[in-house]
Formats: C-alpha cells, sequence, structure tokens
C-alpha cells in the first residue's frame, strides 16, 4: 500500500492541523474564509486552550496552525504560545501584522519552534487593500521589516492567489526575497465571506493556466499548502500530495472548540464534533462519523471516467460545496471547464449552502424594517421658545449655523 | 503542507559518504517519532522538516539504533530480512544526512 493510501484511510493524529484562536479581526477582508470579525463569547478560555494543547502534545499533533479571526488580539496569545511551545507543540501562526512591533518581533526572533506567516493579498498597497482593507498593505510590511531587523530569519508571506494578484507573482517573490522570507501561495476557496466575493476574485481559466506555468517554472521553493492539485491536470503532477486532506490528514478546531473537517468547511455538514466533549478532540478525531465516511472510499461521480482524475481527485471538497456543486460533481475550476458547464446548468432556485456562522463586523445598521429602538428625552427645553439643540450644554452654535 | 518523504525508497540521496554503518548511532535529540499504521512520522522540530518512515521495521531500527553498538545490530533486532539490508541501510544513510540519526557518542 502506498503512502498516500494510508493518507486517504486516515492517520493517528492530524499531520495538519489548523486552530483559530479567535473569531476577533482588527481586519473585515472581503474573502475572509471564516467570518471573522467579532469575538465570539463562547471562545475556548486559556485554561480550556492549554487542554488543547496538552491534548495535542499526547497525540504527537508535532505543530499547529494558528490562525482566526487575528490570533495576536487574544490577550493570552503570547501565554498560549509559549505554552505550546514549552508541551512540544510547534506553532505557525497567520497575522495581519498588526500587533509585530520591534519588541515583539525580538520576542519571536528569539524563541524557538515558533514560525510566522504573515499574510499579503496584493504585492501593491492598491491591489492589497482593495481586498484587505486600507492600511493593511502598510501594516503587513511594516511587521515584516520588524521581523527582518530583529532576525527573525525566514518566516513567511502568505498570499491568496486572485484575479487581481496572479499577475504580481514575480513582485511577491521580489518582496520575500528582500525580506529574506519564503512566499507561501495558496489557493482562493468561496468560503466564509469568500462566497461573496467569489465570482469577482477567483482567478479565470486562462489565470489558471497562468499560475500552473509559473508553479512550475518558479515553484520551487515557494510553498503552496498543496493547494493547487486541481491545476495538476494541466499536466505535470505538482509537487506535495495531490489529495484532499479533509478529515485523513486536515483538519480545523474553531475558536469555540468545534472541529471541522478543514478550515475551509465551516459549515454543519463538516463538522465532526467539539473539544468540549467527552474524550475531548483525540475522540473526535479518531470516531466521529463525519471523519470515518470522508476516510472511506469516495464517489468521483461522472469525474472518474475523466482521464485527468487521478491527476486533480475532483478537486477540493469546499470548492464545490460552497459554490453549490454536488461534492461527487467537478471542482468550480476545473481545469477542464466542467465545473463551469456545471454551474452554468444550476437552476436558479439552486439553494448555495451559507457558513453556518458569521462573526462579520457590523459595519452597516441593521435593516430589519423594525422601528428604530430610541429612547427620547423627556427633558423639557430650557425655554419653551428655545429650539437650539444645544440649548443648555453651554456651546451654543454661532448665529447663521443652522442644524437639521 | 509541506513535506518530504525520507525513508525507505528506492533512490539512495546523494551524499550519504558520511553514514558508517559499523558506527553507533541514535535518534536525534530534536526529533519525535509517531507510530502510523505504515510505519511513523518523524519531525525534526529543529528543520522542522517532517518525514516518513515507510515501513514498521525500518521504525523498528531507528528506535533501536541507541540499544545496538552498530547498525547492523539494530536491523538484525527490527529483524529485516537479508535480502533487504542494502535498502535499509540507504534508507538510514538518508535519515543520517537529513540529521534525523545521528552518530552516538559512546567515550560519555
Amino acid at each position: 500500500m502506498k503512502l498516500v493510501d494510508h493518507f486517504v484511510e486516515g492517520l493517528n493524529s492530524p499531520i495538519c492541523l489548523t486552530w483559530e484562536l479567535t473569531y476577533a479581526c482588527n481586519l473585515s477582508c472581503v474573502h475572509c474564509l471564516s467570518s471573522s470579525g467579532r469575538r465570539d463569547p463562547n471562545e475556548l478560555s486559556t485554561d480550556e486552550a492549554k487542554a488543547v494543547i496538552d491534548e495535542l502534545q499526547r497525540m504527537q499533533v508535532f505543530y499547529v496552525n494558528i490562525g482566526g479571526g487575528e490570533p495576536t488580539v487574544r490577550s493570552d496569545f503570547w501565554e498560549l504560545l509559549d505554552y505550546a511551545i514549552a508541551h512540544d507543540v510547534g506553532v505557525k501562526f497567520s497575522t495581519n501584522g498588526v500587533k509585530i512591533d520591534k519588541a515583539r518581533a525580538a520576542q519571536l526572533a528569539a524563541t524557538d519552534y515558533v514560525d510566522v506567516q504573515i499574510s499579503l493579498d496584493g504585492a501593491t498597497a492598491e491591489v492589497n487593500d482593495h481586498v484587505r482593507g486600507p492600511g493593511s498593505y502598510d501594516t503587513a510590511i511594516r511587521a515584516m521589516e520588524n521581523l527582518h531587523e530583529a532576525g527573525f530569519g525566514q518566516f513567511k508571506i502568505s498570499v491568496v492567489v486572485t484575479r487581481h494578484n496572479v499577475d504580481q507573482l514575480d513582485e511577491f517573490k521580489a518582496i520575500a526575497d528582500k525580506y529574506g522570507a519564503q512566499l507561501r501561495i495558496t489557493r482562493f476557496r468561496p468560503s466564509g465571506r469568500g462566497a461573496d466575493s467569489w465570482d469577482e476574485l477567483h482567478p479565470t481559466r486562462e489565470q489558471q493556466r497562468q499560475l500552473y506555468d509559473w508553479l512550475v517554472a518558479r515553484g520551487e521553493d515557494v510553498l503552496t499548502g498543496d493547494s493547487f492539485f486541481h491545476l495538476s491536470a494541466f499536466g505535470q503532477e505538482l509537487p506535495g500530495l495531490n489529495l484532499c486532506g479533509a478529515g485523513r490528514v486536515v483538519c480545523l478546531i474553531d475558536p469555540v472548540g468545534d472541529v471541522y473537517a478543514c478550515p475551509f468547511a465551516i459549515h454543519e455538514q463538516f463538522l465532526a464534533g467539539n473539544v468540549r466533549s467527552e474524550g475531548g478532540f483525540e475522540t473526535v478525531w479518531q470516531d466521529s462519523a463525519l471523519f470515518a465516511e470522508l476516510r472511506g472510499p469516495q464517489s468521483g461521480g461522472a469525474c472518474t471516467k475523466c482521464s485527468h482524475y487521478d491527476a486533480c481527485q475532483g478537486g477540493c471538497m469546499a470548492a464545490k460545496f460552497f459554490t453549490g456543486l454536488p461534492l461527487d460533481g467537478p471542482d468550480p475550476e476545473c481545469v477542464l471547464g466542467n465545473g463551469e458547464r456545471e454551474l452554468a446548468k444550476l437552476e436558479m432556485d439552486t439553494v448555495v449552502p451559507k457558513p453556518s456562522l458569521d462573526h462579520s463586523h457590523r459595519t452597516k445598521p441593521r435593516d430589519r424594517g423594525e422601528p428604530v429602538p430610541l429612547t427620547l428625552s423627556v427633558r423639557r427645553p430650557d425655554r419653551a421658545c428655545d429650539s437650539d439643540p444645544l440649548a443648555g450644554e453651554g456651546t451654543r452654535l454661532p448665529a447663521g449655523i443652522r442644524v437639521g | 503542507m509541506s513535506t518530504t518523504a525520507a525513508g525507505a525508497g528506492p533512490t539512495a540521496p546523494a551524499g550519504v559518504d558520511d553514514f558508517d554503518a559499523d558506527l553507533p548511532y541514535r535518534i536525534s535529540g530534536s526529533v519525535s517519532v509517531r507510530p502510523e499504521s505504515f510505519g511513523a512520522l518523524v519531525y525534526d522540530f529543529h528543520t522542522r522538516r517532517l518525514s516518513f518512515l515507510k515501513t514498521r521495521p525500518l521504525v523498528r531500527a531507528v528506535e533501536s539504533l541507541a540499544d545496538h553498538p552498530d547498525v547492523h545490530g539494530a536491523l538484525e533486532a527490527a529483524e529485516v530480512p537479508a535480502h533487504q539490508r542494502e535498502q535499509y541501510l540507504k534508507a538510514l544513510a538518508g535519515l543520517a544526512q537529513a540529521g534525523t540519526i545521528q552518530r552516538r557518542d559512546t567515550t560519555a
């Protein structure tokens, strides 16, 4: 039996575990895979998080990919980081850089077994900030400068490849080289708010080809999280695991302790259990019915008849699910165009699954067609004829300015 | 994830001249071994390199290195069949080159 077949059937513990520590985030990226923004009141406490780390140590999960939200806005983030490292659980954490000032950069440079991944989705502020919000490019670059100056070594720059930045791959590489960092590019998925920005941001078919060619020509020292295996159908297999690892070698622990098959599948259908339940994470990983199903034989549907099926394995489960395609159907970005054809066939009234959770910032007033809940003042005006709204406040508006 | 496959593959890594199966070896201090059905997952906390021991006899050999005065003894103890010894020595040479196992100092 080949090694990859063992992976298909699942391992005793995950290889690649993503742990999102909080749904709180200072940004509101339009493609956020976890629809983050506001903290969830039910998030794991410091002690509960430490108990999860203890369990990961017992299960010999050698490292975790910590994300969010923005994990560093949790006040106990640095405490949990030190705790994990002290318990043989190495940490790679993703950040937008907001907390990586000179002092933190120096602290990180002095810490073994920690890896930092700065998110950047444009090689220029214009492209980046369109997706990640105003000022986010400068924040990321400042964090990179601080890490570089502190002598951290090779941190990672993590790029989600979109229609807008696929032409900038060489420029991203140049930024990485400038700061002694390693470039990591991953696939954009229609997960979380990514479902809303998918049509605008996902690379076109021509761009998929361009991306594939770039990976073949220049991808040698570029990390991909093995996320572009659907592009292998263009020709030669890309390096790495050409396989969906969801529930097999990969899973997600979300901020409230829910365990999902993969970080891109925050939906009830892919929820395997919760670390707070009896038996903890280990029981979920080893005994959940959902994971058992994912580790069993999968139906590739019509795709199995395609000569490229061995290369792409039907693509990404989450990408299919959140675009409304069946799980045994083609990937929406199938390089042969089968996904696009299937999407075109979907009926107008097809219900495309929505993420189960939404912690987005409420940046717009609630619109529920209800009366605005407002307590009207019962204070009487100073004088019956005094209609100045600031009457009695000592700051009268100059004559000639009308309010309202 | 980024993975490198070291182990009992058919091809020997280049530049393994330093490996000497007549000398004592052990698992490096920064390396952790996790048993799996196929063999084991090996992680080096220092290099952050993940690799695989693709057979159970290879896992047994690696884990018993420290108990034997040379590599041959460990292969013997792991019950590696004679006709596969050459292949296992190549795999161990690869692990030595990657820093997963290292020569043991017996003077202490």
